[in-house]
This record gives structure tokens, C-alpha cells and sequence, in this order.
């Protein structure tokens, strides 16, 4: 194992057994299906996929909360499964959209608190939360007792929990996830900053949004039920895709007019369909730009009027469409995947 | 990087586990309700426990506390507070931590030793119990004439079974601990339940020989029994060998099995946490949040 990796995945497969109704029935559920990963040093890694992918499954294995079914997982070196120990003194985590803290304890008492399950000496533990709360904007709350923080505030803290430790690998599961805009791009922004400051942090986060991704990973891994299914940096993902062309187009069509019929036309991936007032948004992804003129002749055959027709460059999501088959939004709200 | 590496020095892990849990199981247990509701509270709890005791003892005896009997059950009752202020203290904030701070999970992750986090989170609950022990012996001397002359108590006797008893209690604590770790619910009332149950069994409030035969084993195989009797025989001496549970045994062939039991306990109870904490990881137990 190279020490360059921060984390290293081989294989790796999590079956949860979910009791049914009756009384021994178990049913299986496939979390994590074979997944292989590694992380260098000083990356800022995204696992991007919809809910129920997987990821905070291996955020958990990763941390050493939960063992793997099969397979193996290093983190700094370490096995998951065997040297939990060592992994704990060199790892932190945060998952976003949750409150914890003890809310009879100011902020600063519970930052304080978990420095020092760290072994980090007082002083130093003060002058990093006084640090970290003006990043977060939070120091004039630093005597509130945390169950009067608003939940926003208390996902802020618990994130200042996680920098606090300068742990070597950080792992952040959804850690905007609720926060409002401004807040989730100050929190991004610091996590970018983090990274950058020192090259031997690393991070390992998880997101459902894409631009999170985008935006601030050095390499993203796409997962779907279980399965990594790319992992490469947002630019050669989207880069993959660049023989697609992708068109923003108006049109007004006459009553009736079925859009999903688009989708039997040859080359045509994909279309979104958005009704607006008076026009319709298409949204269309092409095999190759020559398809386009097959679309149009089927607008010119069935009377649809063009309003206006735009090429735009590819995003993660079209990444995922590519990839999966339907965009992220719908798979999220399929049932959940089971086996 | 110099800071970093400082982080982890890992003979401070024990200290630290502990002594910041002490302080904040400290915070938790008096920060609930102010200080003044806190103390009536404190000192009505114990008394209220005792009360229910005293009123049952009297409807059979008609009223005469004057007997080696009800000493023999006073103090049992009193002591055996301590059951469940330590098993309770040391298992319970696996619940609190999971299912009310939402903080067990950061605690796994942390490099602490888990075990001696739980026995810090115990300390304020065994030190309150220690409170409501005094109160409630103080309470029965004062109002009850229950004999306690400090001269005749034998303390070496006392003092070494009281340190066995509360060591394998806190052994007790943290098996009950790993269980309340592997079930997802219900795992609040765990500790109660086994305290309770062990309450009848035990000699606290009468002798094994009141039990039927085949029930008795339950009595002889806890070593709480033996403790309680330890602690009756050096405070009171002779006058409760009548009510014995062990009227054969000797104080030393007593103390032997309670250092047998804490040994055994001692041996096993960490193992058994591991055990415990190895299939609450399989099982995905660890931030498990029922809500109920
Ligand atoms: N403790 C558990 N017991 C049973 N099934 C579980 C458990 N935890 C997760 N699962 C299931 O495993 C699958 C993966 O869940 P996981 O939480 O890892 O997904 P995720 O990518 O983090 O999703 P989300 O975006 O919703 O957080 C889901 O189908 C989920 O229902
Ligand atoms: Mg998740």
C-alpha cells in the first residue's frame, strides 16, 4: 500500500439484513455492491449520488463505525476492521443535516470537550475554536449554550467539531445539506481553503448536489446503488461526454403534441420536458450534433413552432444521465433499490 | 504537523476518556434543573424509596421497627441503591449519547477508550448515589431508631467489601453497556429492569430462605448478595446473623467469593463489551436512532 493513499477501498460489499414483517423473514438489502476507490493525500474527494447510494455506508466504514460484509478498506494505512485504533487518532467526521452537540453545554464547552478527547492541549483547542467560529461567523455565540442555537448554527458548530481536530483525513457526509445558500457556500469555500492550506489534508465528502461537486472536488466518484459507476476529476467526467450535444430549446407546440415521442427518434439519450406559459423547455441530449436536424424535421412534421434553440456545455448531471439513465431527481424519488 | 503528532500520545487516552467524562456527566447531572430543585430532589428521592419500604415493613409488623429485622432490610434497601445508581451510571449514556445528544457516533470515532468514557460519565450518578445512601441510613437513624453505632462497625470488613462491590457493579455496568449497545430499542429501560430484578433476589429486603428452593440459585449465583450481607454483617454485626442468607459462612469465606465474583467479572466484562461492540458494528448499531 502506497502511503500517498489516504484511503483505499478493494472490493468492498455491505449487505444490511432488514427484518421483515414476519417473524424470520430477513430481508437483504445490497448498500455497497464491489466498490472500488482510493483517495491521494491532499485531495479534496467528492462521492456524488443520489439518496440511498451508498455513501454514508462508507463514509461509516471508512470511520470504523460499521464492518464491511466483504472485502477491505485502509484509511492512512490502517484497516478498518483491525486497527480501528489507529485510524480514530488521525480521522474526524461530520454529517451535515443533523443536530448533535450536548445542548446544555455552550458551544465552546462542547468544541472544548472533544479537543480534548483528542489530546489537544487547551490552549491550543481555544485559539483553533476561536478561529474556526469567526470563519463560521459564529463567535458571538461561542457562550450560547447549544440548545439555543438555531439548527443551522448547531450544524455550523458540529462542523467547526470536525476542522477542530486537524485530522489528517477529514470525512464529510453531506456537510451542507440543510444550511441555507449562503451559508453552504461560505461552508464550501472553507473546506476548499482547508485543503489548499496544507498538502497533507485530506477529504473525503459526499453530496447529492452537483455543483457541490463540481465546484469544489478534485476528483469525484459517481455511486448509484451501490456501485461506483466513474471517478475522475468533474472536467474529465464532463470531457467523457463531450461527443453528446446537449440543447436548451423553446418550442410551442400544438395541443396534444406528445414530447416523449422525441425519445423514440435515433440518437436521441434523453429529453426533459418542462412545460412554461405558453411554450414548452426542452432540455435535449443528442448522441451527436448531426441528430439535431432529425428533431427539427419532427417539429417541421407535427407543426411545433421554435422559439429559440441554445447549446450548453455538459454538467455532472449529464454526467449521471449518461450514466444511469435517468437524472438524479428521479432515481431519488424511485422506490429504493433492493436485492 | 508538530501539533498533530503531539495529538496522540496514547498513555493520555485512559486519563482523558475519563476525566473528561466525569466532567461532562458532572454537567449533565446537575445542569437538568436548578440547583435548589436538584438538592430537594436529591434528598426526597431516597427518603420516598425508604418510605414505601417502612410503610410495607409496618403493616406486618404492626409498627415495631425495634427489631433486628428491619435493620437487616433497612439497610439493604439503603445500599442497595447503589445497584442501580452504578449500573445505570456507567450503561446509560450509550442511550443518552445515541439517542438524545445524536454525539455516539463522534465518540467512536474519537480516539478515546470507550470504556473508561462510560465509567466517567458514571461518576456524578455512583457520587449521587453514595448521597442518597447517607441520606437515607441518616433518615432511618434520626427518625427510625436504626441501630448504628460507629464504634462497633467493623470498617476494614466494610470498606474492603464496599470497594469489591462497587468494582463489580461498574463490571456490571459495562456488560449491561455493551448489551444496551447492541439492542436498537428499548435500551433505556435495560438497566432499570435488570436493578429491579435483581432487587427480589438478592437479600436487599429479606433472606434467600424466605425464597422458594428452586429460586434461591438466582440469589447465590449474584454477587450483589454477597456484598449486601458483607455490608449488613460489618455495620451491625451479630445481630443480623439471624436473618442471614449465609448463616454457615464466615466474613472471610464471604469476602473470598465476592473477590472471586469481582475477579471473574473483571476477567470476562471487557470482553464481553467487545464482544458486544463488534456486533453492534456489524449490525450498524453504533448511530442507530429509534425516536420512540
Ligand atoms: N442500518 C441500516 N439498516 C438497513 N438498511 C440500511 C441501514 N442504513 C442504510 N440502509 C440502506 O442502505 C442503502 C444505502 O444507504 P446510505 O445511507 O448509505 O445511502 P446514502 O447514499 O447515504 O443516502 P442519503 O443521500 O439518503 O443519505 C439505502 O437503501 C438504505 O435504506
Ligand atoms: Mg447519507
Amino acid at each position: 500500500m502506497s502511503a500517498e493513499n489516504s484511503v483505499l477501498v478493494e472490493d468492498l460489499s455491505r449487505i444490511y439484513k432488514i427484518r421483515g414483517a414476519k417473524k424470520h423473514e430477513t430481508r437483504e438489502l445490497t448498500a455497497l455492491s464491489h466498490v472500488d476507490l482510493s483517495v491521494q493525500r491532499g485531495e479534496l474527494f467528492g462521492l456524488l449520488g443520489p439518496n440511498g447510494a451508498g455513501k454514508t455506508t462508507l463514509i461509516k466504514i471508512l470511520t470504523t463505525l460499521l464492518s464491511p460484509t466483504s472485502g477491505k478498506a485502509r484509511v492512512a494505512g490502517f484497516d478498518v476492521v483491525t486497527q480501528a485504533e489507529q485510524i480514530r487518532s488521525r480521522i474526524n467526521m461530520v454529517s451535515g443535516g443533523e443536530t448533535s452537540g450536548y445542548g446544555l453545554l455552550t458551544v465552546r464547552e462542547n468544541l472544548w470537550m472533544f479537543a480534548q478527547f483528542y489530546g489537544i492541549s487547551t490552549r491550543l483547542a481555544n485559539e483553533r475554536i476561536q478561529r474556526l467560529l469567526e470563519i463560521v461567523e459564529m463567535t458571538d455565540r461561542a457562550n450560547t449554550k447549544s440548545a439555543d442555537l438555531s439548527t443551522g448554527l448547531r450544524q455550523k458548530m458540529n462542523i467547526v467539531r470536525g476542522f477542530l481536530t486537524d485530522p489528517e483525513i477529514l470525512f464529510l457526509d453531506e456537510p451542507t445539506l440543510g444550511l441555507d445558500v449562503g451559508a453552504s457556500r461560505d461552508v464550501r469555500h472553507f473546506i476548499r481553503r482547508w485543503v489548499d492550506e496544507d498538502p497533507t489534508r485530506t477529504i473525503l465528502l459526499t453530496t447529492h448536489y452537483m455543483v457541490e461537486a463540481d465546484e469544489l472536488c478534485n476528483r469525484v466518484a459517481i455511486i448509484n446503488k451501490g456501485k461506483v459507476l466513474a471517478c475522475d476529476s468533474p472536467a474529465n467526467l464532463k470531457r467523457d461526454l463531450r461527443r453528446e450535444s446537449i440543447f436548451n430549446i423553446q418550442v410551442e407546440a400544438p395541443d396534444g403534441y406528445v414530447f416523449s415521442k422525441l425519445n423514440d427518434l435515433a440518437g436521441v439519450v434523453r429529453v426533459d420536458v418542462t412545460p412554461e406559459d405558453g411554450y414548452t423547455q426542452l432540455d435535449l441530449m443528442m448522441q451527436e450534433e448531426s441528430v439535431l436536424s432529425s428533431v427539427i424535421a419532427e417539429f417541421n412534421a407535427h407543426g411545433l413552432h421554435l422559439r429559440s434553440l441554445e447549446k450548453r456545455e455538459p454538467t455532472l448531471e449529464d454526467v449521471f444521465v449518461a450514466l444511469v439513465g435517468a437524472r438524479m431527481e428521479e432515481v431519488e424519488h424511485a422506490e429504493p433499490a433492493e436485492s | 504537523m508538530a501539533e498533530r503528532q503531539a495529538a496522540q500520545v496514547p498513555s493520555n487516552i485512559v486519563r482523558r476518556s475519563f476525566a473528561i467524562a466525569t466532567w461532562l456527566g458532572w454537567k449533565i447531572e446537575s445542569n437538568w434543573t436548578d440547583p435548589f430543585l436538584f438538592a430537594v430532589y436529591s434528598v426526597i428521592k431516597p427518603l420516598a424509596g425508604a418510605a414505601i419500604i417502612v410503610v410495607m415493613y409496618s403493616v406486618v409488623a404492626s409498627g415495631n421497627f425495634d427489631t433486628p429485622y428491619f435493620a437487616f432490610l433497612y439497610f439493604g434497601n439503603a445500599f442497595y441503591q447503589y445497584v442501580s445508581s452504578v449500573i445505570t451510571g456507567v450503561s446509560w449514556s450509550i442511550v443518552d449519547d445515541r439517542e438524545h445528544y445524536r454525539t455516539l457516533k463522534y465518540l467512536y470515532v474519537a480516539p478515546i477508550r470507550f470504556q473508561y468514557y462510560l465509567l466517567g460519565r458514571g461518576v456524578a450518578r455512583i457520587l449521587a448515589g453514595t448521597f442518597a445512601v447517607i441520606i437515607t441510613i441518616a433518615g432511618g437513624v434520626l427518625f427510625l431508631h436504626v441501630p448504628l453505632n460507629f464504634a462497633q462497625v467493623d470498617w476494614l470488613l466494610f470498606s474492603v467489601s464496599f470497594v469489591l462491590g462497587i468494582v463489580v457493579l461498574i463490571y456490571m455496568g459495562l456488560v449491561l453497556a455493551g448489551v444496551t449497545l447492541m439492542l436498537a430499542h428499548h435500551s433505556d429501560v435495560v438497566g432499570d429492569a435488570v436493578a429491579s430484578a435483581m432487587f427480589l433476589f438478592s437479600g436487599a429486603i429479606f433472606p434467600l430462605s424466605y425464597l422458594p428452593a428452586f429460586i434461591r440459585p438466582i440469589g447465590y449465583a449474584l454477587p450483589v448478595t454477597y456484598w449486601l450481607e458483607l455490608l449488613r454483617r460489618s455495620i451491625i454485626g451479630s445481630s443480623v446473623e439471624s436473618f442471614s442468607s449465609f448463616g454457615s459462612l464466615t466474613n472471610l469465606e464471604l469476602l473470598s467469593i465476592l473477590l472471586g465474583f469481582t475477579l471473574l467479572f473483571g476477567l470476562f466484562s471487557n470482553a464481553i463489551f467487545r464482544a458486544c461492540e463488534r456486533r453492534a458494528k456489524e449490525k450498524g448499531l453504533i448511530d442507530q436512532i429509534t425516536n420512540y
